[in-house]
């Protein structure tokens, strides 16, 4: 970064901008740069993750899934298939449909893709690899994934459909439904480290495997997970859009480019969901090794980079749980809507109370292990 | 150009309220953040309209520009009256979060208020419970 810096940028800045912006002009070209960073590999893993799920409910359904559209004459394994949809949607008309409300229709889309994307601000990659190191980082997350739902309301309502909004309405009831089970857990991290910084909530975790959140925190991790399916829509909570009774529920009237940055919100959501399980309950970049291995092994070169911690642990820990989301899918069938709206307010939020006030009594007495 | 502006701005604003240089140099890209977000999705909507009218020949009529329901003409409005319950979901959901959020600061400081702070939430939560179970035996959490 230092490198990039003077000799990219600097020299860059002094061409363009007059002397009394230049630190300005710097700062924020370098943070423009490094926001690069992340959200062009978060596209690029949303795009393949829409690949990974063809393919792995493809092999658990005994299929092969996409296995043409490959590049210079070669199939890959189909690993050309993302960027022909892409490009395939890029080319589709957008069509708003005449009774619609022309400017939320369009606004929908960008308001649910928005927070979805900026929510990836505070996330720490690594000890010191984090775009914005703020105290109130969980908070921030919090509120982003909260915004989701207003992309989802905007685009039911303004589609004057009868599909898309009854999706929506569904939709919204279950995101508030699970969102405070979510927001208990949330509160459950916090009283098990003390922080609301995500880096600092890793750094609680410091120690060895057991030592990670998930363990005292089980229950409420489990229920984060699952309240994280319910929260992007995704199969067996996926009645907002199921296919058999309202076709595609609120963005049943989008096409070609609307209806990609909706798919693309969902998408970066799940990424973000399983990047923060990894980093509140199971150590974002901490090593599974730690405690385990002698102290030695990780000063030998290579093997102790791969065995230490470091930010190849934060997405092996990521893509584990993105796959759990393909898993689930492909295994349950879909939840009846009485049965979800249950599940949300008489188990979940029962459980969160209770697991709440364990953790909080663990914290005050200083049980051993994590809290002394 | 704009962006730099942005900063400025952004800096000399809070500057002046007395916030130091180092909070505003971890806040600022998060501001950043969401106005790319922002434009990406802006400019993702831009192209599929521009693209879609070039390449993909657009021609509304009609037909095609009616509500989606399964080829058959729309009837009535899409503005229908909905469940109650989806309304009492709404108001309960205000309730508990509200909740949620004054749980958030005695978390962080638990450890430093130490048994006085936890009874005081205790006492706090087994209002909260008290009316949950008020709700439950109301049948506001039914979904029959």
């Amino acid at each position: 970064m230092e490198w990039i810096r003077n000799n990219l940028i600097t020299p860059l800045v002094e061409q363009l901008f007059p002397a009394a912006v230049h630190t300005h002009a710097v700062f924020t070209i370098e943070t423009v740069f490094k926001i690069a960073v992340i959200i062009v590999p978060v596209l690029f893993t949303v795009a393949y993750l829409t690949y990974a799920e063809r393919k792995v409910i493809g092999f658990i359904q005994g299929r092969i899934g996409p296995n043409r559209v490959g590049f210079f004459g070669f199939s890959f394994w189909g690993l050309g298939q993302p960027i022909a949809d892409a490009f395939k949607l890029m080319f589709k008309e957008i069509i708003v449909p005449s009774g619609a409300n022309k400017a939320l229709f369009i606004a929908a889309p960008i308001l649910s893709l928005a927070p979805s994307l900026a929510a990836w601000a505070v996330i720490p990659f690594g000890d010191t690899l984090v775009l914005a190191d703020i105290n109130a980082g969980l908070l921030y997350v919090l509120a982003l994934t909260s915004l989701a739902v207003y992309g989802v309301i905007i685009a039911g309502w303004a589609s004057n459909s009868k599909y898309a909004f009854l999706g929506a309405m569904r939709s919204v009831a279950q995101i508030v439904s699970y969102e405070i089970a979510m927001g208990f857990a949330l509160v459950g991290v916090l009283v098990a480290s003390g922080s609301l910084n995500l880096g600092d909530i890793v750094a609680a975790q410091n120690g060895s495997m057991v030592h990670w959140f998930w363990l005292p925190l089980l229950p409420l991790a489990v229920i984060y997970f699952i309240s994280g399916v319910v929260e992007t829509n995704r199969a067996p909570f996926d009645v907002a859009e199921g296919e058999s009774e309202i076709v595609a529920g609120f963005h049943v009237d989008y096409g070609g480019m609307a209806f990609s940055v909706f798919f693309m919100a969902e998408y970066a959501n799940m990424i973000i969901i399983a990047i923060l399980i990894s980093v509140m309950f199971f150590g974002g970049w901490l090593s599974p090794f730690q405690g385990i291995l002698p102290d030695s092994v990780f000063d030998v070169p290579m093997i102790g980079t791969l065995l230490g911690e470091g930010i190849h642990w934060l997405l092996v820990k990521t893509s584990f749980f993105l796959f759990m989301f393909l898993w689930i899918r492909a295994t349950f069938p879909r939840y009846r809507y009485d049965q979800i709206m249950r599940l949300g307010w008489k188990i979940f939020i029962p459980i969160t109370i209770v697991w709440l006030i364990v953790v909080a009594v663990m914290v005050v007495t200083n049980m051993p292990w994590w809290f002394d | 150009m704009y962006l730099v502006c942005l900063h400025e701005v952004f800096f000399n604003f809070w500057i002046d309220k007395g916030v130091t240089n180092q909070v505003l140099e971890n806040y600022f890209p998060i501001l950043l953040f969401i106005v790319i977000g922002l434009v990406l999705g802006v400019s993702m909507i831009v192209i599929g309209f521009g693209l879609g009218k070039i390449m993909g020949h657009a021609r509304p009529y009609k037909a095609k520009q009616s509500p989606y329901e399964c080829g058959f003409e729309a009837f009535e409005n899409a503005r229908i009256k909905f469940d109650v319950r989806y309304y009492l979901v709404a108001i309960l959901f205000i309730i508990f979060d509200l909740e949620i959020a004054f749980l958030f600061p005695w978390a962080v400081v638990l450890d430093e208020i130490g048994m006085a702070g936890f009874w005081a939430m205790m006492i706090f939560l087994a209002v909260l419970v008290v009316g949950f179970i008020y709700e439950w035996r109301k049948g506001a959490l039914e979904w029959e």
